[in-house]
């Protein structure tokens, strides 16, 4: 994959095949640790122990479609190809936890690419499921969460192609400005 | 701390402006945009955002867009599937932000099938 957003995409959508209804994305960029970590969380139905021993390997799949499963084996190569790893943390009936780290200045990291429309994406594509969104650039933070959109405005309608065109914007405007932020002070 | 605040929310509102529940209602066409890792890896998400573009613009109620795991298709990814009512499934293959435009205006907008870009009907 060209971009990390876009393993956070497919890795995001595994969560939700695996029953969950709300799926937690973290991002934290620190370029003064030269640390950059991907969390993502979902309160599916969990892995059995014994599929956690396999976890990186790609034949080992529970799809249906066919006999390679790749999204997590693809994370696991772009994370440790830059001084980092995968940890996957699960529990039958409580949901799975991936965190993905990455030496921020290595040669050979992805660009994050772009945030804003997997984000998006995943909420357009999923209309039953919820969003919580977390990005942190060198201590300043954005967040989203679309429990709180529903709940509080609940005529905006986030299945609308307009706003979800919108929301895109407004995603892209306050991650530049954590970026910005940092180059001013 | 930064965070999407209502202001946000209801700026967005406002520029959207109009009847948004409506979309809950039933659908005549659904698009399935099918992202596996390998759509993904393809290319599905420029696919999706430019769909959305379109759909914006179009501003269609009964058109529904769904994303979908893969469909053990890969060596044609990204692929869309478009469910008309009233007529077969049609899976279209090695989509692309332009051929996704074209599809939109001509298949689901005016129901001609663009045969060029389709893998099979189902």
């Amino acid at each position: 994959m060209r971009e990390l957003s876009l393993h956070i995409l497919d890795v995001v959508e595994n969560g939700i095949t695996a029953g969950g209804d709300c799926i937690w994305i973290e991002v934290d960029e620190d370029r003064k640790t030269d640390h950059l970590k991907i969390v993502i969380r979902d309160n599916g139905h969990g892995m059995p122990v014994e599929k956690m021993k396999n976890i990186n390997d790609p034949f080992i799949t529970s799809r249906t479609t066919r006999r390679v499963g790749l999204g997590l084996s693809l994370l696991a190569a772009a994370a440790e190809r830059c001084d980092g790893g995968v940890r996957v943390d699960s529990q039958p009936g409580k949901g799975t936890e991936i965190a993905a780290t990455f030496r921020y200045g290595h040669i050979d990291r992805a660009p994050l690419g772009d945030m804003a429309a997997t984000v998006t994406t995943l909420i357009i594509g999923n209309p039953g499921v919820d969003f919580v969104y977390f990005h942190r650039i060198d201590g300043k933070d954005f967040s989203l969460d679309t429990r709180e959109i529903r709940s509080e405005m609940p005529d905006l309608s986030l299945s609308d192609p307009m706003v979800i065109h919108q929301l895109t914007e407004t995603i892209r405007s306050a991650l530049k400005a954590l970026t910005l932020d940092e180059g001013l002070s | 701390m930064a965070k999407l605040t209502i202001d946000d929310l209801k700026k967005i509102k406002e520029k959207t402006a109009k009847e948004t529940s409506l979309r809950d209602g039933p659908a005549s066409i659904k698009i399935t945009v099918h992202m596996g890792t390998c759509g993904i890896a393809a290319g599905a998400r420029d696919v999706m955002s430019a769909l959305m573009e379109e759909m914006a613009e179009a501003d269609r109620q009964d058109i529904r867009v769904v994303a979908s795991g893969c469909m053990g298709m890969c060596s044609s990814e990204p692929n869309v599937t478009i469910e008309a009512e009233d007529s077969e499934p049609i899976v279209y293959q090695l989509m692309d932000s332009n051929k996704m435009r074209q599809v939109f205006k001509r298949h689901v907008l005016l129901g001609e099938v663009q045969s060029d870009f389709a893998l099979a009907k189902m």
